[in-house]
């Protein structure tokens, strides 16, 4: 193992900005985010990063490393040729603070247009294979990783129209709950946009927390749409019957 | 003055945790007009990386459990240091507060019936715990965030708060800065909620993030408010060992409340010759009781032998595997093993415990279900901090009020597992509505002292002005390899002493620190203002460790091995004469006699 590794590091802001290059000592079982401590404490202190537990558990440190988006707390070093140069560049969907922090407001106004959790009256005994499927969604760490990887909003900036696969996966945690009572399939068809969503599956593959974005939460979503629009009496009865 | 934004609210909370969100929500349902300040994004606090669960009596799974047995089994964790009139609200009310979060969303994992499973952890006589996986914390404080968003609670996001401002005696707002453009705002407030967490990056070793850097403790006690109990630092005994880059990593001690064990170098469960006089008769003396126990717990049946000493509480623990290892029956990389592998199937520990399955083979190339886990002690939770009283959480500063890890007085001298969890949400409540009640009786906001605001701007600027100086990582590495070495899990007076000194020498580097670049989101300026706190804060650690002459719960004196009842009697407080950090004995609450009982054998 060579013990100096290379890296380039986006520096600069959304008007403009450069790749500098930076060598920091290699540690073993270092990380990606580590490398950029190493940075921070060597080179450049006022180098602006984001992170939180060092453990891919809160989804602050999201990037783009070598061009695929991670989460670099959970990224090792030695997954790299050790002569390699990383690059690391900040989230390309969103506009940049500096260097790699990005400015992800966005999505916490889109947060607030989802209409909260309503409890079902009486009854509150649910099974373990119930809350498994909506367990699936609520793993979610908000890295926003698939936000950023959807073309939607990547490439065509939708960001008005599209809630993104993040809020899809929101929804689906409300909506499958097996005591939730709100419906919100009005919302999903205008305002968050559903039908944008074309099922490439982009989502699903870059997130930490495997959640199967697309198959376990939008499509189930969209074929609620398509009931709730097109077949109204099927709709009711199973919402009567909360079988989803 | 003017040059800064004022913006007012009736209450401010300071942290967006558990404690902070709880609190935001109680005060705006009172009718306060509310705000949250945090230093991260929203839900990014420390409270999403909780893991195990949150301890309420719920007896979902044991219906002999009650709040008595919660209350005296927080007071036995403590060694008799909590407040009881604390510990006594934290058990009665914990129940009500984990059933409102499942009003509001959460999905707990469910029992064979239907409810809220809850499972076994340390120093808990019942399954306690209600949880998610290993992932408590995330459902917690997405609850709380969305049931946040919905009740229109202003957030102001990766704001650092670097004073609270005062008026004749009484709490005015605070200032801080704005992270990203490096602007202050002052924020006028008729009363405050501190809920800022802990302060473990002063430690070397630590599962604790960026934002432990003391900050609460330090603004409560600048402001003149007084701090508790510390002394008080909790080193869990299960942080990863290695690879050295997530060196006190945590590991949940949800794995030993799974059945996992704990062996040296000799494959002996070494936590059998570790019982402590106080513990002797309740835990199992052969591996075979305590094997049976996980049968029946994992059988979920009520299990009819003793529970294996591995649950034992923290501070046990964690002085068990430092003793292991130093006399030379540790792992390889100075650890001992941590072992679930041969006590499972591999599909259970997947499903029970994903995220520790998911960390080490991402981290640290283990597969924990084939292979055992390195671990040792690290520093995770600070029972010390602000003193409150514990019907309304205020300070001894009029107007502020302090909840969750940065306030004390709950755990005493040592936190169960599972116990912060329900703190916030107990005391984040308390605080919350007693801080809008505070509010409301007030007609006008307090006045802001301009010079106040005025010395603490000139003040955090100086690093920029510096021609020359250290580098803040400098300090700040020294500062934690320093408390490591000299203010760690066992102490002694000569050590302390020396701290004291080299905390002297920190300052001085520290006054002079000096960072390049502009104030728009500028890590190294932000390390450079944190170090004041972790400063201050590591000095009233260190000095009320010297005065502390036993040993008790997370506090262990090399020089005073034994418990003493004299200072059983007797907590520490801290506080601010002019410049000089002092502390002093006060009296423990007295125990009412009826709870008295409870604490009886
Ligand atoms: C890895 C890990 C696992 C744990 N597992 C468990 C468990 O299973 N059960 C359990 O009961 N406990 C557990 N704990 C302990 C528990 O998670 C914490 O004690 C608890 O979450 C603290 O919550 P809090 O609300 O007090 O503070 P935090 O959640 O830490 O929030 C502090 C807030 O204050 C803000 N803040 C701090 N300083 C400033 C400032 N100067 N200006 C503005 N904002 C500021 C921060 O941005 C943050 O929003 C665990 C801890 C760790 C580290
Ligand atoms: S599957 Fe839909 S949401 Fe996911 S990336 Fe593709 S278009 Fe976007
Ligand atoms: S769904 Fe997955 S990728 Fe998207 S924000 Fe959540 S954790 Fe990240
Ligand atoms: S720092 Fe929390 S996910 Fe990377």
């Amino acid at each position: 193992m060579s013990n100096v590794t290379t890296l380039q590091i986006y520096r600069g802001d959304n008007e403009s900005g450069e790749m500098v290059e930076y060598q920091v000592p290699r540690n073993p079982g270092m990380v990606v985010l580590d490398a950029v401590h190493k940075v921070q404490s060597i080179h450049s202190p006022d180098l602006a990063v984001r992170w939180n537990c060092k453990a891919g558990k809160c989804g602050s440190c999201s990037a783009e490393v070598n061009g695929k988006p991670k989460l670099m707390c959970m990224d090792r070093l030695n997954k790299y040729p050790d002569d390699a140069t990383i690059s690391i560049r900040p989230m390309k969907t969103f506009p940049i603070v500096k260097d790699l922090v990005c400015d992800v407001s966005w999505n916490y106004e889109v947060n607030k247009k989802i209409p909260a959790f309503k409890i079902r009256k009486g009854e509150r005994k649910y099974y373990q294979y119930e809350a498994d499927r909506v367990q699936e969604f609520r793993k979610c760490i908000e890295c926003f990783l698939c936000q950023n990887v959807c073309h939607v909003l990547r490439e065509h900036q939708l960001k008005d129209e599209f809630c993104g696969p993040r809020f899809l996966v929101r929804v689906a945690g409300l909506e499958m709950h097996p005591l939730d009572t709100e419906d919100r399939s009005e919302l999903l068809k205008n305002e968050l946009g559903v039908g944008l969503c074309n099922i490439t599956k982009c989502c699903t593959e870059v997130c930490p927390e495997s959640i199967a974005i697309t198959d376990n939460a939008i499509i189930p979503l969209k074929e609620r749409v398509v009931d709730r629009f097109f077949d109204p009496l099927g709709w009711i009865a199973r919402k009567l019957f909360k079988k989803t | 003055m003017d040059k800064y934004t004022t913006l007012q609210y009736d209450v401010i909370i300071i942290g967006a945790g558990g404690s902070g969100l709880r609190a935001a929500i109680e005060a705006s349902r009172n009718g306060a007009k509310t705000a949250i300040i945090c230093k991260s994004l929203l839900g990014k606090a420390h409270t999403v990386m909780a893991e195990g669960g949150v301890a309420a009596a719920l007896a979902n799974l044991d219906d002999r459990d009650n709040w008595k047995v919660h209350f005296r089994d927080t007071m036995k964790g403590g060694k008799y240091l909590n407040h009881w009139r604390m510990a006594q609200l934290h058990a009665q009310e914990a129940p009500d507060r984990v059933n409102e979060l499942e009003e509001w969303g959460a999905v707990f994992d469910r029992t064979q019936d239907g409810r809220i499973l809850q499972r076994n952890f340390g120093g808990h006589t019942y399954p306690r715990l209600a949880h998610v996986g290993d992932r408590t914390g995330l459902e917690l404080i997405r609850t709380l965030q969305d049931k946040g968003v919905h009740d229109g609670i202003d957030v102001y996001m990766e704001y650092t708060v670097r004073r609270i401002l005062t008026s004749e005696g009484a709490v005015s707002g605070c200032l801080a800065y704005q992270r990203e453009t490096g602007r202050f705002t002052i924020f006028n407030a008729k009363a405050l909620v501190i809920a800022t967490g802990g302060i473990g990056q002063c430690w070397d070793i630590t599962s604790n993030s960026w934002e432990y850097t003391a900050d609460g403790h330090a603004l409560a006690l600048w402001a003149g408010a007084q701090l508790l109990d510390m002394e008080f630092v909790q080193f869990h005994p299960t942080g990863m060992v290695w690879p050295p880059s997530v060196r006190g990593t945590l590991i949940t001690e949800g794995v030993r409340g799974e059945g996992g064990v704990l062996k040296n170098s000799e494959g002996k469960r070494f936590m059998f010759n570790n019982v402590p006089e106080m513990y002797k008769g309740e835990f199992a003396d052969t591996e075979e009781e305590a094997n049976e126990w996980v049968k029946s717990v994992v059988a979920n049946k009520i299990p009819k032998v003793r529970r294996p000493p591995e649950l034992l509480t923290r501070d046990v623990v964690a002085r068990a595997i430092r003793k292991e290892v130093l006399e030379g029956r540790g792992s390889p990389h100075g650890g001992v093993f941590l072992d679930i592998a041969s006590r499972r199937p591999a599909a259970e520990i997947i499903r029970k415990l994903p995220s520790m399955y998911h960390q080490f083979k991402e981290l640290a190339d283990v597969d924990i279900t084939k292979e055992p886990m390195e671990v040792g002690p690290t520093c995770h939770y600070m029972m010390g901090g602000v003193k409150v009283d514990p019907e309304t959480q205020e300070s001894t500063l009029t107007g502020l009020f302090a909840a969750g890890e940065v306030a004390a007085g709950l755990h005493g001298s040592n936190r169960l597992g599972g116990n912060s969890l329900s703190d916030l949400l107990v005391f984040g409540k308390r605080a919350g509505e007693y801080a809008a009640a505070f509010a409301k009786k007030m007609t006008d906001y307090p006045k802001v002292d301009p010079d106040q605001v005025n010395e603490t701007v000139k003040g955090s600027k100086k690093p920029f002005e510096q021609t020359e100086g250290e580098n803040p990582y400098s300090i700040s590495e020294d500062l934690k390899k320093m408390m490591q070495d000299k203010v760690g899990i066992v102490r002694t007076e000569s050590e302390l002493k020396e701290a004291l000194g080299e905390l002297n020498k920190l300052r001085e580097r520290a006054n002079n620190v000096k960072v390049g670049g502009n104030v728009q989101f500028n890590p190294g300026w932000h390390l450079a203002l944190d170090l004041r706190n972790m400063l201050d804060i590591s000095e009233v650690v260190t000095k009320a460790a010297l005065v502390r002459q036993e040993s008790r719960g997370a506090h262990t004196r090399e020089d005073f091995p034994g418990s003493d009842p004299e200072w059983g009697k007797v907590n520490l407080i801290a506080y601010l004469r002019g410049d000089a950090i002092e502390v002093e004995k006060v009296p423990l609450p007295i125990v009412p006699p009826e709870l008295k009982e409870l604490l009886k054998d």
